[in-house]
């Protein structure tokens, strides 16, 4: 083939020493580590309409952002709905998530919540053969049995993601037919905001 | 409007429109629209009807993707939001790749869309297709209009978040029955969404650390990228450039942001970028990036990207902030805006002479001089230059995707912004002949070139049909080497010459062809032909065609292997 142009070779060049790692970050290769993912909470003030779950939740999924779970619900401003999102990412990627999700026209405000209240409500449907040991689970979980019908008790129950997998575990033993998990709520602490109609001042 | 009740019509007109599409069509004169790109059909019928009377001046396209591309083109030319029209179902699905392909390059456009009935939606009506669903990825917004009222304040919005801020393609898809609903609302001016926040200054703190980083730095460079230009900062930029006397590489999207005859120019970087601006950008200690996403096309690996560079990043995106590298200085504003910013709080030009020189050196050692034995076959870089020298400073390339786009983009040398129209992040095969279209009808005066490959113009020549209806004054030069030969090269380098698919063995004759669309066509295989080949073409009154038969043996060099870095860029094939 043709199209040759002059120059020296590229092992003829001098080349700098230096490197980024996988981030764009310049590191020094001896000391490179992975950044590590963290688990965290957002917290969004979107339009209440069609079609943003969709906007949202393709942009988590073509811009490959691990999310672990989403909520959405109307708020207390009419034409307002908060979507809670729990994502596990790197600290870049965290800031990316925040970054491309205040892009969407539909999206009020954005923020990071530390120190937030989070719940998370729980069905749990379990055999009836024990209904002592069932009630006496719930209750150490601070829930009740909502149904009890045959063959099976329904158990309602909140908390913290945490404590729904801890009480997930302890009911086992009586035969865990069916799980539906809503997924995290949060608000942030004390008198603070969790996140502002005004996407200039959050953060 | 009743003609018959001259009087209380103009009391009428004040609050009300006859229907939902005059609505759309009042919105778009109102936002300053005078062209728009499209094709007719069923649901968008309405529209075209409210066009009717309307002044704008509509282009009859012969594909949807074409008039995508031709708005996109017009609104990389203008600088305002080019518009495309397309009915339901599969008109608006050719449109995607067109509005994908604005969406990679930020260009500003407003594509209409019509749609099934409103009661239909939902229920697999004829031509029926999610278009907002299935656009959403791919445009800044994506609008369904229900409401007959709020109709053409939907679209002025769209039109408004097209042009402003960083910008893109916005759509807004319009079910007939409320195109069709009379007696409306008129829209009020257009206004972007409450929640779309534009930047324009940089956090002052900010800009004073990275300018003390640039006057410190003992090797800087500026990376021009796409946001220069269209954030009208050119002038800003090589002023700045100049005053601080800092060596300017441009991404592909910001050529024409600086003027590539300049000392300082070192052109474009990346996989077919200049051997001096590879160079340049993986020797800079720090790199002042303007409008520019650091695409992996013009990093490479970004393991070896700059290495050694603190990056002083301006954008008018913050989620273009660290996305592919990281940013030691994140400026988020207005390119003009933030450049007068920084030049204000230099403390004083960078030392670089020894740089500078360094950059010069780079350019004697890797010059871009291509061998053209005259008893070879016609070399592709020979013709680009020999239109480019024809031509004046302002005529406008437009490309399609592949080895010609890379030959055009490397011999024709650009002074001048919105003068290279090409497909840069989507890389869509034929893109240049319906940008041609586009950058014709947005500026009528200037003159407009389109190369070509013969893969990428078979992709879209129908609309050479649409070039003779309108009497564009437009020239296409096919370089032709009978392969979609950018994937010939890949696979000689990287495949063991396996040329699976990318080899004709036999191609149209491209001149017969612009005949029979009622263009004039000409052919040219020989050295001696090429200046009264190019003269004929450019003369003829309308639209021509050069079937430009050229070595096809000819490789792009230089080249950075895919993930590769820039530093060791090949310049033949072994060095790969």
């Amino acid at each position: 083939m043709t199209g040759e142009l002059p120059g020296p070779a590229p092992e003829e060049r001098p080349h700098p020493s230096g490197r980024r790692n996988k981030q764009g970050i310049r590191i020094d290769p001896q000391a490179e580590a992975e950044p590590e993912v963290r688990r965290e909470v957002l917290s969004a003030l979107v339009d209440h309409e069609p079609g943003v779950l969709a906007e949202v939740s393709g942009l988590f999924a073509r811009r490959q952002f691990n999310i672990e779970s989403l909520t959405v619900g109307p708020t207390a401003a009419e034409g307002l709905a908060r979507m809670t999102i729990v994502v596990e990412e790197t600290d870049p990627g965290v800031e990316q998530v925040k970054r491309q999700l205040r892009k969407l026209v539909p999206v009020h405000a954005v923020r990071e919540l530390d120190a937030a209240t989070e719940r998370e409500l729980a069905l749990i449907k379990v055999g009836d053969d024990d209904p002592a040991g069932v009630a006496a689970v719930a209750e150490m979980y601070g829930g009740e049995a909502v149904e009890a019908g045959p063959e099976v008790v329904t158990v309602e129950l909140t908390g913290t993601e945490a404590e729904i997998d801890a009480a997930v575990e302890a009911f086992e033993r009586f035969g865990v037919r069916e799980v539906a998990r809503t997924g995290t709520a949060a608000l942030a602490g004390g008198t603070e905001f969790t996140a502002y109609d005004d996407t200039t001042t959050d953060d | 409007m009743s003609e018959s009740e001259p009087e209380r019509t103009t009391e009428r007109e004040a609050e009300t429109l006859p229907t939902g599409a005059s609505s759309v069509v009042t919105a778009l004169e109102d936002a300053g629209v005078t062209a728009a790109f499209g094709v007719q059909g069923g649901a968008i019928m309405p529209i075209y009807d409210a066009l009717y009377q309307s002044d704008i001046h509509h282009v009859t396209m012969a594909h949807e993707q074409g008039a995508a591309h031709a708005a996109d083109a017009y609104g990389a030319v203008t600088g305002e939001p080019g518009v495309c029209l397309a009915t339901s179902g599969p008109g608006a699905t050719n449109l995607v790749t067109g509005i994908a392909d604005a969406d990679m390059d930020s260009e500003p456009m407003l594509a209409l869309t019509g749609q099934v009935a409103t009661d239909m939606v939902g229920n697999d009506a004829f031509q029926e297709a999610d278009t907002t669903g299935i656009t959403r990825p791919v445009t800044k917004s994506s609008y369904f209009a229900s409401d007959p009222d709020t109709v053409g304040d939907t679209v002025g919005e769209a039109f408004a978040l097209a042009r402003d801020g960083r910008q893109g393609p916005t759509l807004v898809d319009l079910p007939k029955d409320v195109s069709n609903a009379e007696d409306v609302a008129r829209p009020g001016p257009a206004e972007g969404p409450e929640t779309h926040v534009v930047p324009d200054e940089a956090d002052a703190e900010e800009v004073s650390r990275a300018a003390h980083a640039l006057a410190d730095a003992e090797r800087p460079a500026i990376l021009a990228g796409g946001g220069v230009i269209k954030g009208e900062a050119t002038d800003e930029l090589r002023q700045f450039a100049i005053d601080h006397g800092i060596p300017v590489i441009t991404t592909m999207p910001g050529v024409g942001a600086f003027d590539e005859t300049h000392d300082l120019a070192m052109e474009m970087a990346g996989m077919h970028g200049t051997g001096y601006a590879n160079m340049a950008i993986t020797h800079c200690d720090v790199l002042l990036g303007v409008g520019t996403r650091f695409d992996d096309r013009l990093t490479g690996g970004v393991d070896t990207f700059a290495p050694e560079a603190e990056v002083i990043h301006v954008d008018i995106d913050a989620s273009e902030i660290s996305k592919n590298v990281h940013a030691d200085y994140p400026l988020v504003g207005d390119a003009s805006t933030v450049l007068r910013q920084l030049d204000d709080a230099l403390p004083r030009a960078p030392d670089a002479e020894g740089w500078r020189d360094q950059c010069r050196h780079w350019k004697e050692e890797y010059p871009m001089d291509y061998d053209a034995p005259e008893d070879e076959p016609l070399k592709p870089q020979f013709v680009v230059e020999a239109f480019d020298e024809a031509t004046d400073a302002d005529a406008i390339v437009t490309t399609g995707v592949g080895q010609h786009q890379m030959w055009a983009v490397q011999y024709w040398t650009f002074t001048e912004p919105r003068t290279w129209i090409s497909s840069h992040g989507l890389g869509t095969m034929g893109y240049g002949l319906p940008a041609a279209i586009g950058a014709k009808v947005a500026a009528p005066d200037q003159e407009v070139v389109c190369f070509d490959g013969d893969g990428s113009f078979l992709m879209t020549v129908q609309g050479l049909s649409v070039a003779v209806r309108e009497n564009l004054d437009l020239t296409v030069c096919v370089l032709n080497n009978e392969a979609v030969g950018m994937v010939r090269q890949w696979q000689d380098a990287f495949f063991e010459g396996r040329r699976m698919a990318s080899e004709y063995p036999w191609g149209p004759d491209f001149a017969t062809l612009a005949e029979a669309f009622g263009a004039e066509g000409f052919t040219l295989d020989d050295y001696d032909d090429v200046a009264d080949t190019i003269a004929a073409a450019r003369d003829y009154d309308g639209p021509s065609v050069i079937d430009c038969h050229i070595d096809p043996r000819e490789d792009v060099y230089p080249m950075v292997a895919s993930g590769g870095a820039n530093g060791r860029f090949a310049l033949q094939e072994e060095h790969l």
